[in-house]
C-alpha cells in the first residue's frame, strides 16, 4: 500500500436485503440487473477508492446514487456487505468495537448536511462535546473549543443555543465541532446543501480558507457538480451505487468516461477548469514573457486575445514548452470544444 | 358463485340480514333441548380456566419460594420499600410526623402549611410559564383549602408524587431497552397492548394478594397502569431522533451509555416530556380508582359518598379531583414545554437574585410554620372558615329530581325501550357458533386470514371460559354507547373544524374533559338517573366522547387545501364541499376516532360496574370484592380481547380507506 494513501476502499459493497452476504459470495461480480432481480436494493456496488493524504476528494452523485452510503461505509457507520477498508494501512473492518471508538474519537471528524447540533447544548458545549466524550477535563476542552470557534469566525457567540443561529452559522458550529479533535480524516456529507445559494458560496470560500490553513485529508460529498469542480482535487462520480469515473476536474471535462459524465460537464464553464497546458500547441514557438502551463484559461484569456501572436507557455521551472493562440482560447470561451 | 365474490357488500348485507333473523327468532327455533346449546353456552362445556388461575395464584402466594425466602416475603419486602418514601411524603404533605402509636400519638412535626404549599405551586407556575399559570394553579390550591378538601387532596397528591418517578423511570428503562434490542421490543409490544386494554380492576386482585390491602397496593397498581404509555413514547421518541444526530454520536466515538444519556435522551426530551405528562395524568386517574384497595384521599371520599348516597359530599370531592387534575395537567404541560426552550442562562448574580422564587417559598414556609405554632390558621386552614358546597349540590340534585323527575324518566325509558333493549336482544339472541363465524369472517375481510384466525381464537376463548353472555352484554352496552357518542361527537368535531371560533371553545372543553379521571363522570349521572344500564351508558358516552370529537375535527381540518380549492373552482357549494370532499377524505381519521372511542368506552365500562351493570365489567368488579384472582383475570382478558378485536378490525379498515384514497 502506497504510503501517502490515507483511506482505501477495496471492492466495497452494500446491498440491502436478506442474506446479502451469501448472495455476494456466490456472485462476486453481479451486475446491476442481477442484483435487482435477486430482490436486493443496491446502495454501493464494488467501490474502489484511494483517498490521498492532504487532498480534497469529492464524491459526486445525484440523490440515490449511493454517495451517502459509501461515505458511511468508509467510517463503518454502515457495515459494508463485502469489501475491505484500510485507514492508514490498518484494516478497519477487522477493528474491534473499542479500537473503532478510539479511531473515531481521535482521528475522524464528520460534518452533516443538517448540522446535527445537539439542541440542548450551547455553541461552546457543542464544540467541546467530542472532547468531553474523550474524557478531557472541562477547562482544557473549553479552551480548545474557544480556539476552534474563533477559527470559524463565531467568536462572541459561545453561549448561544443552536436555534438562535442562522443556517450558515449553525454549520460553522458543525465544522468547528468536527475540527476540535484535530481529525486526520475529515468527512463532510453535503455540508452546504441545506444552505441558501449565497451563503453556500460564502461557506465554500470559508472552507477553502480553512483547508489552506489546516491541510486535512478530506472526503467531501455533494450532489452539486459546480461545487465539486470548485473544491475538488479529485472527483469520484457515482451512479446506481457504482463509481463510474475518478479524475481531476480538468480530466473529467476533457475526457468524460461516459455520456452520463459528459452530461454533467456540459454546462461547466470550461475556461475555469481547463489549464493552458492541456490545450497549448506543444513545442510551438510563442511570444511574450511566458504563461504558466498550470494557469486556467480564464486567467490568461484576456492577454491571449489581446495579443497579436500566439503566446509562449512555460512549465513550473520556467522552460518554454509550447504556445497558445487566440483561436484556441476563443473556442473554449464560447464553448466550441475541440 | 363468482358473481358473489364481485359484490362483497351484497354478501355482507345478506349475512347481516341472516344474523338479524337468527337473533330475532333463535329463541323459538332453537327451543328444543337438543339445540339449546347454540343459544346458551352449556355450563358443562366451560373450561375451568379461572379455577386454574386462582389455584396458581394461591400457590404463588402460599407456597412459592426462592429457597432462602418465599414469594410472599419478596413482595412484602418490595411493599416495604415503596411504603417508606410514600409514608414520608404523605407525612410532609398531609398528616405530619407522629411520635407514638394510636391515640396516644403526638404530632412532633406538622405537615407543610397550606400557605407554603400554595406558594410553592404558584412559584412553580411562574417558573414554568407565566403569572397567568401561577394564578390558575394558585387559585386551584386555594380552592382545595377553602372548600375543605385540603387533607384528602394532599394524600392523593402524595400518591401521585411517589408513583410518577417510578412510572417515568420504569417506562424510560423499558423504552430504552426496546430501542436497543429488537427482540425485546417484539416481546414488549404485545404485553403493552394487553396492559393498556385489560381493565385495571382485573390486576387489582393479584396485586391485592401480593401486596395486601392499602396504599402500597394502590401505588403498585398505579405504576403498572401508568408505565406502558411512557415505555411506548420513549421508544418512539428515541426512534424519531434525527439519524444524523445518531451518526454524529457514533462518529464522535460515544460508548453505548454516552450515546443514550448524552445524545439520545436529551435530543428526544421533547417527546419524552409528553410521556411524563401522560404518566402524571394516568397516575392521578388510577390513584382515584385505587381508592377501592385502600389508596385513600379524594377517591376514597367520592367512593364513600357514593356508597352513602351523599350527593353533596360526592360532588365536592369530585370537583376537587377535577381541579387538582386541571392544575397538575397545566403545570406539567408548561414544564414540558419549558424544558426544551433552551435560552441563555441569566447573567452571573448573587444566589438570592438567581433563586428569587425558591428563596421566597422557603421564607414563606419558615414564617408560616414558625408562626403557625401560635396562630394555627397559618398552619392548617381554619375549619370555621371552610365553605361547603355540599348542601348546594344536594339541594340542586333534589330540586332537579323533584321537579324534572318525569322528564328524566321519560327520556330514560324512551331510550331504554327503543334503543338499548332491542340492541341487547339482538346481541343476546345470536347463537354463539354463528357469532364466532361472523367475527372470524369480518376479521378475514378486513385484515386477511391472520386477523380472521386471531378473531376466531379470541372469540372461542370468550365462549369456552363461560363468558359469552356477559361478553354480549358488554358489546351491546359498549356498542350502544359508542353509537351515541359518535352521533353526538362527530358533528361537534365537524363544527369545530369548520368554525374557528367554535373550534377554540370546543378545543378547550375537550382538553379539560380529557384530563378528568374516569371516576368523576359517574358522580352526576348516578345522582340523576340512579343505577342501571342507562346510567352506565350516559357515563360511558360522556367519558368516550372526546376522541370522536377530536379525530373528526382533525380529519376534516386537515383535508388538503388544494382539494378544497379545486372544489371551489369547480363551483361546489359549501354543503357540497363538506359532503363530497371533506367528509369522504376525513373518513379514515373519523374511523380512528371511533376506534379510540371504543377503547375508552371499554375502559369506562369496568368503572360503571359500580352502578350495577350485568356485563364483564361487573364480573371483574365482583372478582375484586371477592378477591377471586382467576375470575377477575379471565373476565379482564375477555374485555381485553374484545378491545383488541375491535381495534384491529377498525385500524385495518381505516388503513384500507387510506390506501384507497392514497393519503398515507
Amino acid at each position: 500500500m502506497a504510503e501517502n494513501i490515507k483511506l482505501a476502499c477495496r471492492n466495497v459493497w452494500k446491498l440491502y436485503g436478506p442474506r446479502a452476504v451469501e448472495f455476494l459470495k456466490a456472485n462476486p461480480d453481479a451486475d446491476l440487473e442481477r442484483v435487482k432481480n435477486a430482490g436486493f436494493v443496491p446502495a454501493v456496488r464494488g467501490a474502489n477508492v484511494d483517498v490521498r493524504d492532504g487532498e480534497i476528494f469529492v464524491i459526486m452523485g445525484l440523490s440515490g446514487s449511493g454517495k451517502s452510503t459509501l461515505v458511511r461505509c468508509m467510517s463503518r457507520l454502515i457495515e459494508p456487505t463485502a469489501g475491505e477498508l484500510f485507514f492508514e494501512g490498518q484494516d478497519l473492518r477487522k477493528a474491534s468495537k473499542k479500537a473503532l471508538i478510539d479511531i473515531r474519537r481521535h482521528k475522524m471528524g464528520m460534518v452533516f448536511q443538517h448540522f446535527a447540533l445537539l439542541p440542548h447544548l450551547t455553541v461552546l458545549e457543542n464544540v467541546a462535546f467530542p472532547l468531553t466524550i474523550q474524557g478531557q477535563a472541562k477547562a482544557a476542552a473549553d479552551t480548545r473549543a474557544r480556539e476552534v470557534i474563533e477559527l470559524v469566525g463565531l467568536g462572541g457567540r459561545e453561549n448561544y443555543y443552536p436555534r438562535e443561529l442562522s443556517g450558515g452559522q449553525q454549520q460553522r458550529v458543525g465544522i468547528a465541532r468536527s475540527l476540535a479533535v484535530e481529525p486526520e480524516l475529515w468527512f463532510l456529507d453535503e455540508p452546504f446543501s441545506a444552505l441558501d445559494p449565497l451563503i453556500r458560496r460564502e461557506m465554500q470560500d470559508e472552507f477553502m480558507r480553512l483547508q489552506a490553513m489546516l491541510k486535512k485529508t478530506i472526503v467531501f460529498i455533494t450532489h452539486d457538480f459546480d461545487e465539486a469542480i470548485r473544491l475538488a482535487d479529485r472527483i469520484a462520480i457515482m451512479k446506481d451505487g457504482a463509481i463510474i469515473q475518478v479524475a481531476t476536474p480538468e480530466e473529467l471535462v476533457m475526457n468524460p468516461a461516459s455520456d452520463y459524465v459528459e452530461e454533467f460537464t456540459r454546462h461547466v464553464p470550461r475556461d475555469k477548469v481547463i489549464s493552458v497546458g492541456a490545450v497549448m500547441k506543444k513545442g510551438a514557438e510563442g511570444a511574450g514573457a511566458g504563461l504558466p502551463m498550470a494557469s486556467k484559461i480564464a486567467e490568461i484569456a484576456e492577454a491571449v486575445v489581446m495579443a497579436d501572436a500566439p503566446l509562449k507557455v512555460v512549465d513550473a521551472a520556467g522552460k518554454a514548452v509550447g504556445a497558445i493562440d487566440r483561436e484556441t482560447v476563443i473556442n473554449i470561451l464560447i464553448g466550441r470544444v475541440r | 358463485m363468482a358473481w358473489l365474490l364481485k359484490k362483497p357488500t351484497l354478501v355482507f348485507l345478506a349475512l347481516f340480514a341472516a344474523t338479524w333473523l337468527l337473533a330475532k327468532y333463535s329463541s323459538t327455533w332453537f327451543e328444543s333441548p337438543s339445540l339449546a346449546w347454540a343459544i346458551d353456552y352449556p355450563k358443562t362445556w366451560v373450561l375451568p380456566l379461572k379455577d386454574y388461575v386462582s389455584a396458581a395464584m394461591k400457590w404463588l402466594v402460599e407456597d412459592a419460594g426462592f429457597g432462602l425466602f418465599s414469594f410472599t416475603e419478596l413482595t412484602r419486602a418490595i411493599a416495604w420499600l415503596i411504603e417508606q418514601p410514600y409514608e414520608f411524603v404523605r407525612a410532609v404533605l398531609a398528616t405530619g410526623f407522629f411520635d407514638g402509636i394510636g391515640r396516644r400519638a403526638t404530632q412532633i412535626v406538622p405537615p407543610l402549611s397550606w400557605i407554603a404549599v400554595t406558594a410553592a405551586v404558584v412559584a412553580l407556575g411562574h417558573y414554568a410559564k407565566s403569572w397567568g399559570l401561577a394564578a390558575i394553579v394558585g387559585l386551584a390550591f386555594l380552592y382545595l383549602a377553602v372548600f375543605g378538601q385540603w387533607e384528602s387532596a394532599m394524600v392523593t397528591l402524595a400518591s401521585v408524587v411517589i408513583a410518577v418517578p417510578f412510572g417515568v423511570a420504569g417506562g424510560l428503562m423499558l423504552g430504552i431497552l426496546a430501542y436497543r434490542h429488537k427482540s425485546f421490543e417484539a416481546v414488549l409490544k404485545p404485553v403493552l397492548d394487553l396492559m393498556q386494554t385489560i381493565p385495571v380492576f382485573a390486576y387489582l386482585v393479584p396485586i391485592l394478594f401480593m401486596f395486601g390491602f392499602g396504599p402500597v397496593s394502590a401505588l403498585v397498581a398505579t405504576v403498572i397502569y401508568a408505565m406502558p404509555p411512557m415505555a411506548r413514547i420513549t421508544t418512539m421518541a428515541l426512534k424519531n431522533v434525527d439519524p444524523e444526530i445518531v451518526d454524529f454520536g457514533k462518529m464522535t466515538g460515544c460508548t453505548q451509555r454516552q450515546m443514550t444519556w448524552k445524545i439520545l435522551v436529551p435530543s428526544a426530551l421533547n417527546g419524552l416530556m409528553v410521556g411524563v405528562n401522560q404518566v402524571i395524568m394516568l397516575s392521578l386517574n388510577m390513584v382515584i380508582i385505587a381508592s377501592m384497595i385502600g389508596a385513600g384521599g379524594l377517591g376514597f371520599d367520592v367512593l364513600a359518598s357514593l356508597r352513602r348516597l351523599n350527593i353533596g359530599g360526592g360532588f365536592e370531592a369530585g370537583i376537587a379531583i377535577v381541579i387538582l387534575a386541571v392544575a397538575l395537567d397545566r403545570l406539567s404541560q408548561a414544564l414540558a414545554a419549558r424544558s426544551t426552550e433552551y435560552s441563555p442562562p441569566p447573567r452571573e448574580q448573587g444566589f438570592v437574585a438567581r433563586h428569587k422564587r425558591s428563596v421566597t417559598v422557603v421564607v414563606i414556609l419558615g414564617i408560616t410554620m414558625g408562626l403557625g405554632l401560635f396562630i394555627p390558621a397559618l398552619q392548617t386552614y381554619p375549619e370555621a372558615a371552610e365553605l361547603s358546597t355540599g348542601a348546594f349540590w344536594t339541594n340542586g340534585v333534589k330540586y332537579l329530581n323533584i321537579n324534572y323527575f318525569d322528564q328524566f324518566e321519560a327520556v330514560k325509558i324512551f331510550l331504554l325501550t327503543n334503543f338499548l333493549l332491542p340492541i341487547k336482544r339482538f346481541f343476546l339472541g345470536i347463537p354463539w357458533p354463528w357469532a364466532i363465524a361472523m367475527i372470524t369472517l369480518i376479521g378475514w375481510k378486513f385484515g386477511g386470514w391472520k386477523l380472521g384466525a386471531m378473531n376466531f381464537a379470541m372469540a372461542l376463548f370468550i365462549a369456552t371460559t363461560g363468558m359469552w353472555e356477559k361478553a354480549m352484554i358488554t358489546i351491546y352496552l359498549c356498542g350502544a354507547s359508542v353509537v351515541i357518542a359518535s352521533i353526538i361527537g362527530i358533528p361537534i368535531g365537524i363544527w369545530a373544524a369548520l368554525s374557528p371560533r367554535a373550534g377554540k371553545v370546543i378545543g378547550v372543553a375537550i382538553d379539560t374533559l380529557q384530563t378528568l379521571p374516569s371516576f368523576v363522570y359517574l358522580i352526576p349521572v348516578i345522582m340523576l338517573f340512579r343505577i342501571g344500564d342507562f346510567t352506565a351508558m350516559v357515563a360511558i358516552v360522556a367519558y368516550a366522547l372526546v376522541p370522536a370529537v377530536r379525530y373528526a375535527a382533525h380529519g376534516v381540518r386537515h383535508v388538503s387545501p388544494d382539494l378544497i380549492e379545486a372544489g371551489v373552482v369547480s363551483g361546489c357549494t359549501k354543503r357540497q364541499i363538506l359532503f363530497k370532499i371533506r367528509l369522504p377524505l376525513a373518513l379514515p381519521e373519523i374511523l380512528l376516532g371511533i376506534n379510540q372511542t371504543i377503547m375508552l368506552a371499554l375502559s369506562m365500562l369496568v368503572i360503571t360496574a359500580l352502578v350495577g351493570t350485568r356485563d364483564l365489567g361487573q364480573e371483574v368488579y365482583i372478582a375484586l370484592t371477592k378477591a377471586d384472582t382467576g375470575r377477575g383475570l379471565v373476565a379482564g382478558l375477555a374485555i381485553a380481547f374484545i378491545a383488541i378485536m375491535a381495534d384491529r378490525i377498525i385500524s385495518a379498515s381505516a388503513r384500507k380507506a387510506k390506501t384507497r384514497y392514497g393519503i398515507d
